[in-house]
């Protein structure tokens, strides 16, 4: 389903006063999913987990040097980010955004129209996408009367979450790359967030958890474990790879 | 209105005086909001490509009256609409601006609140998104007279500025000669968020229909004050209209 070969991506660093110039994060990172799949990919700070992530979805400012990313026989990196989403990618963000003035209802129909549009599908009816949010965020625990509020604003961390999760449950990607869904929650959150999670694995879907630690991969058990350190891949293994990171830290992996 | 404006006057100095000239001489048209009544009006400056256009309103709102406003400006290479507004005792008046500016056109709106009687209330919120080499101008001034105590004046505006070629003039003034009044005001000028607008366009929304909801729910403040909800609706939908 999603094949990174080699992969070399840099990251504009700001400022003038800091020289400019972008810096490489991602050094040759390789990596295959299967569709059916969960991945978990874990690492030290600053490893390049979320450069992987926002590389994927097609973020500004990330750029690739060199290498591919194939999704479902397609090259990934030559679309648009609206047309990854709608060719059936999803970013699941470790820091939502809040859009004052947006409903989350709004923002997410207007989603789900546009992708379905993208892929020459009927937009769905006011019926039909109320049905589809409200079974959502009655799944995810989070009060529908939330969704009519501007996206985001107000929402506690937790809340933040499940909003991606209700949004995840709403699209229904092929592929959900979730960048730290687990942080910031607490257990009750990261037991609701886990849910969302694998109510979608199935056996046409993919998911590539961004992780720092082991805690998530207890409720959404990954089929593979991959170690990211500097910018590639260094170990790959089966769930138990996670609790040996979690027992020896990074440092002796890398070694 | 007799002799044409010059660049030198405050209240133009950031206008396209060779349109100025182009409308002028303005008729000023007037609204009186009768004691105890209340009124509704919205001001539509859409006129057609190349055109100038002033609209100037003297307005009066009596003892305990009332005023809901919207303006909405995006006609034409310069669209300015003028109020002077006069309130009486406890007299109510709330206005919300809407400014659409692109390409090399010149939007103004420009406000003078009179407090004249005591315990006035007024209100206005104006909204403002340029792009190309376009100006936005807001300038509200708020006098409140000698007899004008418990006066509660608001103002607040923002604009979006879509291009590094756009501008957006903002000058709020206050004229205070009671001692007892409330009169906040507050400008602010930014870009969109370019987080929000990558947080779309990964859930699937193309980049002009992204802009083009950032920059609704923006405007939107502006109408947020119109209380009847086919109305407010309308105007909504107006200004999604100017934004595709």
């Amino acid at each position: 389903m999603l094949r990174i070969e080699n992969l070399h991506a840099s990251v504009e660093t700001g400022s003038i006063e800091s020289g400019g110039g972008a810096r490489e994060i991602l050094k040759g990172l390789t990596l295959s999913v299967g569709a059916g799949e969960v991945h978990a990919i874990m690492g030290p700070n600053g490893a390049g987990k979320s450069t992987l992530s926002y590389v994927l979805a097609g973020r500004a400012g990330y750029t690739v040097t060199s290498g591919s990313v194939t999704f479902q026989g397609q090259d990934l990196l030559a679309l648009e980010p609206h047309a990854r989403a709608a060719a059936g990618v999803f970013l699941g963000l470790q820091y939502p955004v809040e859009i004052p003035g947006v409903s989350n209802l709004m923002f997410l129909r207007t989603a789900l129209n546009a992708q379905r549009s993208q892929r020459g599908e009927k937009d769905a009816s006011g019926a039909e996408f109320m049905k589809l949010a409200k079974a959502a965020a009655e799944a995810l625990g989070l009060p529908y009367e939330m969704l009519k509020r501007s996206v985001n604003q107000g929402f506690s961390g937790g809340e933040k979450k499940r909003n991606e999760m209700v949004q995840m449950a709403v699209l229904e990607p092929i592929l959900a790359v979730l960048d730290e869904t687990d942080s910031g929650l607490d257990i009750d959150a990261l037991r609701v967030v886990a849910d969302g999670i694998n109510r979608m694995r199935s056996p046409a879907r993919a998911t590539l958890l961004i992780t720092h630690y082991q805690r998530l991969l207890d409720y959404v058990v990954p089929d593979f474990v991959h170690v990211l350190v500097d910018g590639r891949i260094v170990r790959t293994g089966g769930p138990e790879l996670a609790h040996v990171l979690e027992a020896d830290g990074y440092v002796s992996i890398a070694a | 209105m007799n002799a044409l404006p010059s660049r030198k006057a405050e209240d133009w100095r950031y206008s396209d005086i060779a349109a100025v000239a182009r409308a002028w001489p303005v008729a000023v048209e007037r609204i009186d909001v009768a004691a105890g009544t209340s009124a509704r009006r919205m001001i539509v400056q859409d006129a057609g490509p190349g055109s100038a256009t002033i609209r100037q309103f003297e307005i009066v709102v009596g003892v305990g009256g009332e005023l809901n406003m919207v303006i909405i400006t995006s006609g034409g290479d310069y669209g300015r609409v003028a109020l002077d507004v006069t309130l009486y005792a406890g007299a109510r008046f709330e206005m919300g601006g809407v400014i659409v500016a692109g390409e090399t056109q010149v939007q103004e709106i420009v406000t003078t609140v009179r407090h004249a009687g005591p315990g006035a209330t007024s209100r206005q919120t104006v909204r403002a998104v340029a792009g190309g080499t376009a100006t936005a101008t807001y300038l509200g001034k708020v006098a409140v007279a000698r007899a004008g105590q418990q006066t509660d004046a608001g103002q607040s505006f923002k604009a979006l500025l879509l291009t590094r070629g756009a501008t957006a003039n903002a000058k709020p003034e206050l004229e205070i000669f009671a001692d007892d009044v409330k009169c906040a005001h507050g400008a602010t000028v930014g870009e969109l968020d370019a987080n929000a607008l990558f947080y779309l366009q990964s859930r699937g929304v193309p980049p002009a229909a992204a802009r083009a909801l950032l920059m609704r729910a923006f405007l939107s403040d502006a109408l947020a004050g119109i209380a009847d909800d086919d109305e407010r609706e309308a105007a909504e939908a107006r200004v999604t209209a100017l934004l595709a």
